[in-house]
């Protein structure tokens, strides 16, 4: 208990120290909001008139209080191309940013655990190579390339799937997903909706499988590094010598000394596929938190792009909180200290 | 100890790490595979100059998006540039990006690092707490929201990667200097009078570099992909800069009718950081061979 609320102090502190990063890079460094807002080459009274209402005139330190007020509110302004409230325009994208993240974590360790395990178990075996090729050649793909790539291969060529997009516009008139958790497939399985969920899952197929296969190298690799050194240890030894079966062995008894490096792992790839996410959604149009970002940068869209930073470092935050939370819950030995 | 089994101690270990290196390198193939490659991307980032068969920059709309052939051995792009004189002078582009990126953060990164380790105590805390925040961020987050006030262009592409990376040198700095002060030899220095500055810059930082450069050797490949990327969304390179993530960017409206404009770019990155790291790769082993690698 003690450390949970000392870990949420720590995370407090970090936010008010992210804050402060995002006040400083759009107040104290070289081209000012107003000049932002009103774009183009604007007069000087215009400029003054523009400091006046966003409160620019005021010493720094008040407006830093002010500013991190604000934010405590929730409230990051208004987007300059839409007009709404910042925190509408996340709230409506978080869901696909979630959905696509999620089930890309999910496919990741589904997929990278076993196969790092595999591989650590029949060392220098031909699954071991292809897992160790996977591992090294996949951290150097550069995310848009795979993700051109594979819109050549199954968009381009083979047709088997849309080039971008969250869900085909015919099938969004025809048989609109009611947005009930906002996650696409589920939404559409829980009212029925079975031409909504084929399309849905069709567009999903790509974004995801990019992420996936981009994330997957790290995994593969920590797994396999842990587990051989779990497969050194005597007590693994000493199962071996009861003749235990071997899937015993190796699932029950050494992946579980492996869970809590794993469980690290989670937290520093989510920060990877938030990272990658940017990248995708940009390039699958994938009506999430990362397209906007980019999308908010290139047409100088401030207030939503500091919003949806902020947004983003805190989901981060959160998530690494959580998982120091389940530390404990996978080591009993870590609840007492 | 007495002073003659330390300096024992110290050659013994010295002559079985040239040992090791020289049996490494003759083992791993992959290094060797790695260091070859690299050395070709090197040699070809120099010479391009002298090897690209046109102009990186030229416009002939006459021949252009035409198919990989023998007069254009990876085909043109929308404005009739030769694609593979593009990558061979985008070597150069991409290596120094790399480079820059590292160094820079290096240097910003190495000294906080030596301040927090070698004092301790509130400098440690404060320094500490500091990089805590910018490691909050996403990878690619904090470099994209820097990018977005510097304004579009290469060198506050590096600048902005630089600043969001040099707390994890700032880190392992620490972590290498909180190891060296233990050391006998240290006490032995300040007793002797040698002042704090003289003890950091010659006695602890030369004993804590090895994990920053292998460190170092890891982030090379890193800073390259993320410099594509950021050029990829619009944030890094500008036009007419040579850069290959710039160069898939370019391509992204007409890629499915036109494969090779931007498969190209894209293969020429994944070769590249592919050599990098699997140089970085040995590097680690002949360095520092427990060392684990930062996710």
């Amino acid at each position: 208990m003690k450390t949970v609320v000392q870990r949420l102090m720590l995370m407090a502190i970090i936010i008010l120290g992210v804050v402060t990063i995002m006040f400083i890079l759009s107040r104290v460094l070289p081209g000012s909001p107003a000049e932002l807002m009103l774009g183009g080459h604007p007069t000087a009274a215009q400029l003054a008139k523009a400091e006046e209402e966003l409160g620019l005139n005021k010493p720094l330190l008040v407006q830093y209080v002010d500013y991190v007020a604000q934010i405590a509110r929730g409230d990051f302004g208004n987007s300059l191309r839409t007009g709404q409230p910042v925190i509408t325009e996340i709230a409506n994208r978080v869901g696909a940013t979630l959905e696509l993240t999620t089930l890309a974590i999910l496919l990741v360790m589904l997929l990278g655990i076993p196969l790092g395990v595999l591989s650590a178990v029949r060392q220098n075996s031909a699954i071991d190579n292809v897992a160790r090729a996977v591992a090294v050649a996949g951290v150097a793909i550069p995310s848009f390339m795979l993700a051109i790539v594979l819109q050549l291969v199954f968009f381009g060529v083979l047709k088997w799937l849309p080039l971008q997009g969250r869900i085909d516009p015919v099938v969004a008139i025809d048989a609109p997903i009611e947005p009930i958790t906002r996650f696409y497939l589920l939404d559409a399985l829980l009212t029925g909706n079975w031409a909504g969920f084929m399309s849905a899952l069709a567009h999903l197929a790509l974004p995801l499988a990019t992420l996936t296969i981009l994330l997957l190298a790290t995994v593969v690799r920590i797994t396999r590094n842990m587990m051989v050194e779990v497969l050194k240890e005597g007590y693994i030894r000493t199962a071996f010598a009861y003749g235990l079966p071997r899937s015993s062995i190796y699932y029950r008894h050494a992946l579980k000394a492996t869970l809590i490096p794993i469980l690290t792992v989670i937290g520093l790839t989510y920060g990877n596929l938030l990272s990658g996410a940017i990248v995708v959604e940009f390039i699958f149009d994938w009506p999430g938190l990362g397209g906007f970002l980019v999308f908010s940068l290139i047409e100088n869209d401030f207030p939503a792009a500091i919003g949806t930073t902020l947004f983003l470092a805190g989901l981060y935050l959160t998530i690494n909180l959580v998982v120091d939370l389940l530390y404990a819950v996978v080591d009993p030995r870590l609840r007492t200290s | 100890m007495s002073g003659t089994l330390l300096e024992h101690d110290r050659s013994s270990g010295r002559v079985s790490w040239r040992l090791r290196t020289i049996v490494f390198a003759a083992d791993n193939k992959l290094f060797v595979a790695g260091a070859m490659l690299l050395c070709l991307i090197v040699a070809s980032a120099l010479a391009a100059h002298w090897i690209a068969p046109y102009s990186p920059t030229e416009i002939a709309m006459g021949s252009k998006f035409s198919a990989p052939s023998a007069e254009h051995l990876m085909g043109t792009d929308k404005f009739g540039r030769d694609i593979f004189s593009r990558v061979l002078h985008g070597a150069s582009t991409s290596l120094t990006v790399g480079f820059s990126v590292v160094a820079i953060a290096i240097l910003l990164g190495l000294p906080v690092g030596m301040l927090a380790g070698y004092f301790g105590g509130i400098v440690d805390t404060i320094l500490m707490r500091i990089s805590d925040v910018f490691l909050a961020f996403p990878p690619l987050l904090l470099p994209i929201a820097i990018t977005a006030v510097l304004g579009p262009g290469l060198e506050n592409t590096v600048v902005a990667l630089a600043i969001s990376w040099f707390p994890w040198y700032a880190r392992i700095m620490r972590g290498a200097v909180l190891r060296v002060r233990k050391e006998l030899f240290i006490d032995a220095a300040w007793t002797m009078g040698v002042s704090h500055p003289r003890i950091m810059l010659r006695h602890v930082l030369p004993n804590s570099l090895t994990p920053v450069i292998v460190q170092a050797s890891m982030d090379f490949g890193y800073a390259i992909l993320a410099a594509a990327s950021l050029s990829f969304i619009g944030l890094g390179a500008r036009p007419p800069a040579v850069e290959w993530g710039l160069m898939a960017a370019e391509a992204r409206t007409q890629f499915l009718d036109h494969w090779w404009t931007a498969v190209s770019p894209g293969l020429a990155i994944f070769l590249t950081v592919l050599a990098v790291n699997l140089v970085g790769d040995g590097l680690r082993d002949i360095l520092d061979p427990k060392q684990g690698r930062r996710a």
